[in-house]
């Protein structure tokens, strides 16, 4: 088992339970030769940004940037869907050694011209930061001629994780912030942060703040719009989900507009309750709260029965986790709890200190909690846990599947929404739908 | 012919028809047994085409990254590199490390031959796994010259001379693995020994494991490759490959292996030239199966030929499988309309000229360097009846409400992308039966009627 450890990463991998006190190294660059699930500082930027579908997302660079990311997330739109197209400058060999400003300047024009975007956001990739192309230059020309925000993101790849780009994505939208009409603006009102609307979930949770009485001034970002983000400042409240990608937004708001933020999740029956209540009583208002009140018990009402069945299936089957930040994995493990499982391997890509020693303290004795994990570690703990299902994102599923385990994506590929609570009823169907499938019994693994 | 220099429209890109050089490399390493491709560069590029390979293939891809930060693109790659090297001989112990570039590590000069040299030189005890190096600047180019570069680099390290054995050298190109498990059994039939190069039957397409492999069983062994200097011939499919991507020309070259190159054996008269190729090198006729195979396609062709006759197809995709697809379709009866890559080889107008000159009264447009917006911009003139190529098409046929007709790589939308038969008769009758079936679902589908029969 210890083979598939590289003695580099053994700090990033803690076991609770044990003697051991809890310490875990983390935020650390990923080890030369490791395959790493993660990705880039542009990944990061990129994913964050996407779901704004009135902007036009223009990658310069080479094509791969921008090619992989060509409709990457099912970041769904009510309206333009702008994001769902991938432009690319498409950089060659000349523009590397003359510089691609001129292109860049020129694509931009072109592009603006031809879809009449409410933005632009152009992303810097590894090549950009080495031939040291202007972009804040070429983005301010354009914008002056064009007249719409034109908003360089430094996305340099190598510079750093995932993090660095949601930090560089937040600096961007924070140009945006601040610059729009706020007068007709309710007291009751939030922006919310860090939900992406895949399969629809921004929709959701938007119908139960508008049941609540409360008014939803920007998505950030899901099915977001630049309008909406340029007059975000004029919200009472920030609700930040997914504290990784947005969070900095959230801060800079407060610092420049005293906005308060709260952290909250949309996952699982418990979470979606509380987050809501939080808002509730941020407003402090009784008849908010008394509507809060009420949806809270409609809906979870209505989940009950169809619960219980699903727990009856699958109480003490066991669960692995691997997620891009760490958030989701609080929510996901309260999430199987509830579904009767138990969870035995957590991870994620890109967890702070804080988040790996909260999840060791809520976490059973014995589960392997790991930071920036490979495909080696990975199929191990799955291996060595007798995992049932594992929950990850594409790069994940394979892994799973090719050693006969069950799997949930919970990441960009999705087509039923999870958040919420029908989302927790989804969620309990599409666990139940992979772990009891028939077709595990005559995999290698569990063939005699 | 029309446009054989195709002068981009626009300057920018959207929905690009092609993928970048590194990518290519790596699936070409990927074929290869026991061997680990590696990419020089930033983190996010392995992570980002692990993913797109996977979303294709739905089987696991370990692409090692140095895994370059700031710091080392601003004093060079080289320590992370070697790192990168000992971890992962370490931990995969490979036969073969395939080293490809990025653009991050092309533009900052890191010298790999040198690093590679130092590394040896370093090395304590134990042996080495070969490590081939292959420069793939992602502003340069297409996956397909990654892909050719790669084979060519690993032929280029390990072929090596000496006496002349039966086998014979297939340099396939970038297809399924059912197209080479189908290569494997028609050499076989043939009774000659084959080195096919590489092979990606087996190490993206394997079965369901009790143990999760380091690295996928299968591939091309490292020994076969060693001994195609000494093979009696080399047949390369891809007639838009140039000149200096060709491994067959360099075994040639080197060891005087007759070469020789033909398009992708698809449709009736490419396939034939492979066949015709093997009875010529084994001095037997093409076993009855595979006769009987031609035999039942054209029967199949002369079944199903009024569904598909007229019908207007675009095709587009990388080059050489856009050569041998219109090479199918033109002999079908359908008429394509549009050829478009976004490859730039300057060589996909000649090939399709020679592939349907005595078969369309009017040549197909040609055109390389195409990304989807502009493919989309004319086929608003071209009233296509369907699409044919991989699963990036489907935007534009849902958007026309036609047919899409899923060849080549990635299909990310359907399951099965691997197992997609291309080649040889037998892909042909497939092909032949998806592409009249979705004209005929089609015609069932909107007709009021509802007929039960065809």
């Amino acid at each position: 088992m210890e083979a598939a450890i590289y003695t580099e990463r053994t700090e990033q991998i803690f076991r609770t339970g044990g003697e051991k006190k809890f310490e875990l190294v983390c935020d650390k660059e990923s080890l030369a030769g490791a395959v790493s699930q993660r990705a880039c500082v542009f990944c990061g930027s990129r994913v964050v940004l996407y779901p704004i579908a009135d902007a036009l997302h223009l990658v310069h660079g080479p094509i791969g940037c921008a090619v992989y990311t060509w409709d990457i997330r099912g970041a769904l739109s009510s309206g333009p869907e702008l994001h769902r197209l991938s432009f690319s400058t498409d950089l060659q060999e000349r523009d590397v050694i003359f510089g691609g400003e001129q292109k860049l300047y020129q694509a931009l024009v072109e592009l603006i011209d031809r879809h009449s975007p409410k933005a632009a956001f152009v992303y810097s990739t590894c090549i950009v930061g080495l031939i040291g192309d202007d972009l804040e230059a070429v983005c301010k020309r354009v914008s002056a001629e064009k007249s719409i925000p034109v908003l360089p993101v430094q996305s340099e790849g190598f510079k750093g994780n995932k993090r660095a780009g949601y930090a560089a994505a937040c600096k961007a939208m924070g140009r945006l912030v601040g610059t729009g009409d706020t007068s007709s603006i309710s007291k009751y009102s939030i922006n919310i942060l860090g939900d992406f609307n895949l399969a629809g979930e921004i929709w959701l949770v938007r119908e139960y703040f508008a049941k609540m009485g409360i008014e939803v001034v920007a998505n950030i970002t899901g099915d977001g719009r630049v309008a909406d983000i340029q007059r975000a400042h004029g919200a009472a409240l920030n609700v930040v989900q997914c504290s990784g990608a947005t969070m900095d937004l959230a801060r800079m708001m407060e610092e420049r507009y005293g906005i308060p933020n709260l952290r909250v999740s949309y996952f699982g029956i418990e979470d979606m309750a509380e987050s809501l209540y939080a808002v509730a009583d941020f407003f402090q208002d009784e008849e908010i709260l008394a509507r809060t009140r009420q949806l809270v018990a409609e809906e979870v009402g209505s989940l009950q029965q169809e619960l219980a069945d699903y727990r009856e299936a699958l109480t003490g089957k066991k669960a692995a986790i691997y997620v891009g930040g760490a958030f989701k994995a609080f929510s996901l493990i309260k999430a199987f709890r509830l579904l009767g499982m138990e969870v035995v391997m957590v991870g994620s890509q890109t967890g702070t200190r804080e988040d790996y020693e909260e999840l060791a303290a809520i976490c059973d004795p014995g589960t392997i909690i790991v930071d920036d994990s490979n495909p080696l570690e990975l199929s191990t703990f799955l291996k060595e846990k007798e995992v049932d299902i594992f929950v990850g994102g594409v790069k994940e599923r394979p892994i799973a599947y090719k050693l006969g385990v069950a799997f949930c994506d919970h990441n960009h590929e999705r087509k039923e929404i999870l958040a919420g609570f029908s989302g927790m009823r989804n969620f309990a169907r599409e666990v139940y739908g992979s772990v009891m499938s028939p077709v595990w019994r005559f995999v290698p693994r569990k063939a005699s | 012919m029309k446009t054989m220099t195709y002068k981009k429209k626009y300057v920018s890109t959207t929905n690009a028809c092609k993928l970048c050089t590194p990518l290519g490399a790596a699936l070409a390493f990927r074929g290869i047994e026991g061997a680990v491709p590696f990419l020089h560069g930033s983190q996010g590029c392995a992570t980002y085409m692990r993913r797109y390979i996977i979303s294709h293939f739905n089987e696991p891809i370990d692409i090692a990254s140095s895994s370059l930060g700031e710091k080392n693109a601003i004093y060079g790659g080289g320590p992370n590199l070697k790192l990168g090297l000992t971890n992962v001989i370490n931990k995969f112990q490979p036969s073969l490390v395939g080293i490809a570039t990025t653009c991050l590590t092309e533009t900052i000069g890191d010298d790999v031959p040198m690093f590679l040299h130092q590394f040896r030189q370093e090395a304590s005890g134990g042996p080495l796994p070969h490590m081939v190096n292959v420069s793939t600047p992602s502003y340069s180019g297409t996956h397909m010259e990654g892909f050719h570069g790669a084979v060519r680099a690993v032929v280029d390290a390990l072929a090596t001379g000496g006496a002349t054995t039966e086998t014979v050298n297939l340099l396939p190109g970038f297809v399924s693995p059912a197209d080479i498990r189908y290569l494997e059994e028609v050499m076989g039939d043939f009774a000659l020994p084959a080195t096919i190069l590489p092979d990606l039957s087996e190490t993206l397409d394997g079965p369901a494991l009790r143990q999760y492999d380091m690295i996928p069983g299968g591939g091309t062994p490292i020994a076969a490759i060693k001994a195609m200097g000494r093979s009696q011939a080399s047949i390369e499919f891809g007639r838009t490959v140039a000149e200096p991507l060709s491994s067959g020309l360099l075994l040639n070259e080197r060891f005087r292996v007759p070469c020789t190159r033909l398009g992708l054996p698809m449709g009736l008269r490419e396939t034939d030239r492979f066949f015709h190729e093997l009875e010529a090198i084994s001095g037997r006729p093409t076993p009855r199966r595979h006769a009987l195979e031609r035999g039942r396609y054209v029967d199949g062709c002369v079944d199903g030929h009024k569904y598909v006759f007229g019908k207007r197809a675009i095709v587009y995709g990388e080059e050489d499988l856009v050569v041998g697809l219109t090479a199918m379709l033109a002999e079908i009866g359908v008429k394509p309309v549009l050829c478009a890559s976004g490859g730039k080889s300057g060589r996909l107008a000649q090939a399709i000229t020679a592939v349907t000159s005595d078969l369309l009264a009017a040549p197909p447009v040609v055109r390389e360097g195409m990304d989807f917006f502009e493919i989309a911009e004319e086929a608003e003139a071209l009233a296509p009846d369907l699409l044919v190529g991989h699963s990036k098409g489907y935007p534009l046929a849902r958007k026309l409400a036609i047919p899409l007709i899923r060849a080549g790589f990635p299909i990310h939308d359907r399951l099965g992308g691997q197992r997609i038969l291309h080649l040889g008769y037998r892909g042909a009758q497939q092909l032949f039966d998806r592409i009249a079936n979705a004209l005929i679902e089609q015609k069932q589908d909107s007709s009021s009627v509802g007929y039960s029969y065809m």
